[in-house]
């Protein structure tokens, strides 16, 4: 994976996605290691979010790389007019690995093209986000010590949520049984979905949450967003359906757990946070390990 | 059989050099001549639509004098007209007849459909994977989302 840039989840493959998970688990075990202090990390987030790039720069100063870079394009000479080409090829002097957040679909893929340095896309628009499936994939496996052949729920906005579409993407090649959980208007789109018939996996629609909770090994969780609504009175009709709450776990399998990319609104309630089931928060701080898997491995410093 | 074959030709007259776009969708034919931007063309063009065709039922025919296309102009033909022949036509003879043919890629021709893609934002040339040929869906290289016929438009 040296020197290989992450733009998409499928730049890697299979066996890739497995080596990543692995070094990851090595760094969960021993999270501070001095192994990238030659290297400078730049993070450039052309529009703010503190969390992913919070992750990135903890997972880099744990292994002592430098990180330089931006958190908003208000603080960066896109304000003065700088095209990303042009803001690529200049960082691309100053550091060894860039990693890149841009509001527009397709941008990290292009500053690969133009990068002299590996980028790693922190999330292009409503594209893609591979990090966070990365980190997904690292939870669903430590929690259930596999990856294959799981019943997998998504529940929420599956029209729109990056992050169910690449994870959908990459169970696909574990064998997985998808249960869809979404009212009408924010269902799966049929780009993501071909992936799912081409391996000719089993999926399941439904509009009711309960329904699915005693089948199913992971409960994906997701943020029902009113503005994606074009009547709002449907959103007021659909808002509470998909919204879990601490009593609807009693029929649940014992492996169960639940995921979420984060930030929560109010479709978790909060007395599901003290539930064994509740991962959420585990989850967050795995993302630092499989960063640091990430930067180490496309570095080269890891084989 | 050949008299009734000569008399069809006859519709739309011959050229002496040029090419013949034939087999053209009826519907299609000026679509085509915008793509290939024959509006503003300044040799002899000639146009028919709504002509009769054993193959096709209806066809239409576009004959352009003194011009030879490029490859890239042919893959934007195909993309709206993909039962197309083009007929090299030398001193009023056929000197090649070739089947226009959806590429695998298409680079440089069509817009991204997603306002959101960075395509249409920065200078960056379109890229598409053509994964479906037949119902003419194309996949954009950069946001990755999937340009289909109905709302493709040309560069």
């Amino acid at each position: 994976m040296k020197r290989k840039s992450l733009v998409s989840i499928n730049d890697f493959s299979r066996e890739e996605h497995i080596r990543i998970l692995d070094l990851a688990g090595a760094f969960e075990k021993r999270p501070r290691q001095r192994i990238l202090e030659d290297y400078v990390v730049a993070t450039l987030f052309f529009e703010p979010s503190t969390r992913t790039r919070l992750s990135f720069e903890s997972a880099a100063t744990h292994l002592g790389a430098r990180v330089i870079g931006f958190s908003d394009s208000a603080s960066s000479s896109v304000q003065k007019g700088e095209s990303l080409r042009d803001t690529i090829l200049t960082v691309s002097n100053y550091a060894d690995i860039i990693v890149i957040r841009h509001p527009k679909e397709g941008s990290a893929r292009f500053a690969s093209e133009v990068s002299k340095v590996p980028v790693i896309n922190a999330g292009d628009g409503a594209n893609q986000h591979p990090t966070q499936t990365l980190l997904d994939m690292y939870s669903i496996r430590k929690t259930q010590e596999t990856l294959d052949n799981l019943n997998v729920a998504f529940v929420g906005d599956l029209k729109f949520g990056r992050t169910v579409h690449s994870l959908v993407m990459a169970l696909c090649n574990y064998n997985t049984t998808f249960h869809l959980v979404s009212p009408t208007e924010l269902k799966l789109p049929s780009s993501v979905k071909i992936h799912i018939k081409e391996r000719n996996l089993s999926y399941y629609q439904y509009a009711d949450l309960q329904e699915v909770i005693p089948k199913i090994d992971i409960l994906y969780m997701t943020r029902i967003q009113k503005e994606r609504f074009s009547d709002p009175i449907e959103y007021e009709k659909v808002k509470n359906s998909y919204v879990l709450r601490n009593v609807m776990l009693e029929g649940a399998k014992s492996n169960l757990k639940i995921l979420h990319p984060l930030p929560r609104v109010n479709e978790i309630m909060t007395d599901v946070d003290d539930n064994p089931k509740a991962y959420y928060f585990t989850q967050a701080l795995n993302g630092v390990f499989v960063r640091q898997a990430l930067l180490a491995s496309i570095l080269g410093v890891v084989e | 059989m050949e008299k009734e074959d000569l008399r069809k030709e006859l519709k739309v007259s011959a050229i002496e050099n040029g090419t013949v776009i034939d087999h053209i969708p009826t519907q299609s034919v000026f679509q085509v001549i915008k793509i290939l931007n024959l509006s503003e063309y300044q040799n002899q063009l000639l146009i028919g639509t709504n002509l009769e065709s054993r193959k096709m039922g209806k066809k239409g025919i576009i004959k352009v004098s003194n011009k030879y296309f490029k490859s890239d102009e042919i893959n934007k033909i195909a993309l709206v007209a993909a039962s197309a022949t083009l007929i090299i036509i030398k001193k009023f003879q056929v000197t090649e007849k070739k089947k226009v043919e959806i590429p695998e890629n298409v680079e440089k021709i069509v817009k991204c459909f997603n306002p959101n893609c960075i395509t249409n934002h920065e200078d960056v040339p379109t890229r598409f994977t053509v994964i479906d040929k037949s119902e003419l869906k194309l996949r954009c290289h950069y946001c990755e989302k999937i340009t289909a016929r109905s709302n493709i438009s040309f560069l």
